[in-house]
């Protein structure tokens, strides 16, 4: 069957009115859920998986695609607005999107942020559309060599993440990383840094940690001092991006979509480097790296684009070789089986009208969110104009209540108050939390990788460089620390980089 | 007060806490129940939850959420059941390794004979021996000849310690005298990932997370676990037949509720598992994923009780003749 065909079959299943209706349920509740704190797409499509047994197959997975992709469109809103990102992707676009909002922009940000996540959205799905069976084949060949290097160059590229200094940046990666080492030993099951306390066995909560430095310390620093409390929405006069920002953005979007297309593919953790790598690039790039971190457009969005095309890219490993990416592809695989199909590579040729339906309605579904989300724009901005005594509570509130539902673990409250103190003190000292998150995020991963790869090859390190794709990566990651230590560059560093006080 | 009086308080106090009790099982279920899976979300013992807890839901009429609580060859999950409400309203879906991990860890946050109501047993899961589709050895005999020959040269997946991929790669190498090298993954769904890449050589697993990859030929079986054959790869020989004498791997599925569950709510959702299992969609399911669901009277506290007995006695001989241990 050739690709016009197969699209055609596809979009006569999307846009059947029952699936379009659920189409639109799935990314409404996931821009919902995307826009609470703490409540994540996880959560609710395992929530949901009982009831779509009732929907056709292809109704069911159009729904919960729809849910997965929503949220990661949602997840950007409290991010920007209150510096409350739910997950590790949201966590990148707060760094300048919520600078933007404090500046009187939020508009603008949350405009980038839809039109960013509409086109790396709609570029990404053609990409599966075309490319979906080889695009898998080649992800294979990153074993767990290829991701150590892989995690490697981004957490050195990732010092970009910083405007203040290198060396505060790198303290907090390492911070981040030995953060991420809390927990039970993967492989030996050995207790690390739990104090014998069995709820810390699971490793500290992402949404916790970042709940705690991000949204509450600023709250904190909000507090400090009544006089010098902002409120944002004062200064609202335009919601729509002008010109000029146009300009400033097209080119971001395109980076970001393209890199987020191509980690997204990555079964073993490339989309959550996707936006981190994204804004590492765009700093990297721009002529006015001094702005990023205070409010930069394209800090919005490079990483929003590379979140969104790495969110479609990612049903690539499923729908084609039946290998889930990450937890929320894994509950889809549980989805296909509940409906009597078992994910794998025979679900494209056995399934064709499921798998081109899933693919065309992921075209709609992007549509159907931004006709959803530019009209919530001006809603959400007029949400900044809640007098601070009422806004800061619920803000605590609601994270405290979404950030314990995730596992029903105390701890995981306990552990928003210990980073709200910890991210206070590190706003106080000028350090920032994302270089921190990052490290924390990608800790446990690039110990998994580096361990494993050791025992595959009985201890030799040397399998590192003898690979063709790690020995690529770790040049590329030299490349990044020769450039970050050239003196010259360095004292060009000093001069733009080093904060005002 | 006398003796009487103080009976009769007691009796007062126990007779409403039952009639409290009995009125808790009455209504029961009346709120959703969250059946947690010890293990990652999209392997074999979360698959066949899935299915299993959409068909209960159907017989309870309250929804049935699976929780995944991975770590720890699933003793995390297990530990959180035991020390959950015993209201019925938490309940644990675990598979061998409950009766293994008494071998393999020194400390154990819960006792499996003492900690858990059993409500009975689920499926018997056949394992299959697979590895990346280019490894060398054609068929059965060339393996067990490949692996005597090359020992650690081969690297052998599996889901970590106590893991029932591990478990089958202790037997293998115990019953063939010999060491592979063992790579360990966080479940076998990114295990399958690397054997699917041809990262590592091999694997044996249950044929809930094999089947589809063996029909699409996108890796190599050689043999399956059970003593007999199995209906959906009948072309696959039994480890038996390849001259592992008695080799006999099957990975039975248990469900249970924290211990002091009020015997009526057992015996509830003993129902709703038996409707479960009897379930068309389920029991179609299942043999898609090379497994069926077990008859009706396994599936009942006291079937469960006695294979999970059994089972920690013979764990306990084979794991410490091995000399592993996970801590």
């Amino acid at each position: 069957m050739d690709l016009v065909s197969s699209l055609a079959l596809g979009f006569s299943v999307a846009l059947d009115p029952v699936n379009i209706l659920y189409c639109f349920i799935g990314v409404l509740l996931g821009t919902l859920v995307g826009v609470l704190p703490g409540i994540g797409p996880t959560a609710t499509i395992a929530m949901l998986l009982p009831i779509t047994f009732t929907l056709g197959p292809a109704t069911a997975l159009i729904m919960l695609a729809g849910i997965y992709y929503g949220a990661q469109y949602g997840g950007s809103t409290t991010a920007i607005l209150i510096n409350l990102p739910g997950e590790s992707s949201s966590a990148v676009t707060a760094i300048d999107g919520y600078q933007m909002a404090r500046q009187g922009r939020a508009g603008q940000a949350l405009a980038t942020a839809a039109i960013g996540s509409f086109f790396a959205g709609s570029v990404a799905t053609l990409l599966l559309a075309f490319f979906a069976p080889p695009l898998a084949r080649a992800a294979l060949n990153f074993g767990a060599p290829e991701y150590f290097s892989l995690i490697v160059l981004g957490l050195l590229v990732s010092i970009a993440l910083a405007h203040g200094s290198i060396l505060k940046a790198l303290a907090m990666i390492v911070l981040g990383l030995l953060l991420g080492m809390v927990g039970q030993d993967i492989y030996t099951g050995t207790p690390r840094f739990t104090f014998g306390v069995r709820e810390l066995f699971g490793g500290l909560n992402f949404v916790a940690v970042a709940v705690g430095v991000f949204g509450i310390a600023e709250i904190l620093r909000n507090l400090e001092n009544e006089t010098e409390r902002e409120v944002g929405v004062k200064k609202v006069t335009n919601l729509w991006l002008t010109r000029e920002d146009f300009g400033r953005i097209w080119a971001p979007i395109l980076r970001g979509t393209g890199l987020g297309s191509v980690l997204g593919i990555l079964p073993g953790g490339g989309h959550i480097l996707s936006s981190f790598a994204s804004y590492s690039a765009e700093k990297r790039l721009s002529k006015n790296p001094q702005e990023f971190g205070k409010g930069a457009i394209e800090g919005v969005a490079g990483p929003e684009s590379a979140n969104n095309a790495a969110a479609q890219t990612s049903f690539i490993p499923l729908m084609t070789l039946g290998i889930p990416a990450h937890p929320v592809m894994a509950l889809m695989v549980g989805a296909f089986i509940l409906q009597g199909i078992t994910p794998g590579p025979n679900v494209i040729n056995e399934q064709p009208a499921l798998f081109w339906g899933i693919i065309a309605s992921m075209w709609i579904g992007n549509l159907l969110l931004i006709i959803l989300n530019l009209p919530l724009i001006g809603l959400w901005v007029k949400m900044l104009s809640i007098p601070y005594r009422v806004l800061f509570p619920a803000i605590v509130l609601f994270a405290c209540i979404g950030t314990y539902s995730i596992n029903q673990n105390i701890y995981d409250v306990y552990a928003i108050a210990f980073f709200a103190m910890v991210g206070y003190l590190l706003i106080r000292f000028g350090c920032e939390p994302a270089p921190l998150l990052l490290g924390f995020v990608l800790g446990p991963l690039l110990e998994e990788h580096l361990r494993r790869a050791m025992i595959i090859s009985r201890g030799d390190p040397m399998i590192f460089v003898t690979r063709p794709i790690s020995a690529t990566l770790l040049l590329l990651a030299l490349a990044a620390v020769l450039v970050a230590v050239l003196p010259a560059i360095r004292r060009k560093r000093q001069e733009v980089f080093v904060e005002d006080d | 007060m006398n003796t009487f009086v103080r009976t009769f308080a007691a009796a007062l106090v126990a007779a409403s806490a039952l009639s409290g009790i009995s009125a808790m099982a009455q209504d029961y279920p009346n709120q959703p129940i969250t059946i947690v899976v010890p293990f990652s979300a999209g392997g074999p013992t979360d698959t066949v939850t899935r299915l299993v807890a959409a068909a209960m839901s159907e017989d309870l009429g309250q929804q049935v959420v699976v929780q995944n609580v991975g770590g720890a060859g699933g003793t995390l999950g297990a530990g959180q059941v035991a020390a959950a409400n015993a209201d019925g309203y938490t309940l644990l879906l675990h598979h061998i390794g409950m009766s293994t991990a008494p071998a393999l860890y020194a400390s154990l946050p819960f006792d499996p004979m003492t900690d858990f109501a059993p409500i009975g047993l689920v499926t018997e899961v056949p394992m299959t021996v697979v590895a990346r589709r280019d490894f060398e050895p054609a068929t059965l005999e060339d393996l067990i000849a490949h692996i005597k020959e090359n020992g650690e040269n081969i690297t052998y997946a599996n889901a970590g310690i106590g893991a029932a991929s591990q478990l089958c790669g202790l037997l293998i190498m115990d019953a063939l005298d010999t060491k592979m090298t063992e790579v360990p993954y966080q479940g076998t769904g990114p295990a399958m990932t690397d054997l699917l890449g041809g990262q590592i050589d091999m694997m044996c697993d249950q044929t809930t997370n094999t089947t589809s990859q063996i029909q699409a030929g996108e890796i190599k079986a050689y043999a399956v676990t059970t003593p007999e054959r199995i209906a959906v790869l009948p072309d696959l020989p039994t480890l038996a037949e390849g001259g592992l004498d008695n080799f006999n791997l099957a990975i039975w599925h248990g469900l249970y509720a924290p211990a002091g569950t009020d015997p009526a709510i057992v015996a509830r959702l003993q129902t709703a598992l038996q409707a479960a299992l009897a379930n068309e969609t389920v029991g179609n399911s299942f043999a898609e994923l090379g497994t069926y669901p077990v008859p009706a009277d396994q599936a009942t506290p006291e079937a469960l009780a006695e294979t999970l007995e059994g089972q920690i006695a013979l764990w306990k001989e084979v794991i410490s003749a091995a000399g592993v241990s996970a801590q």
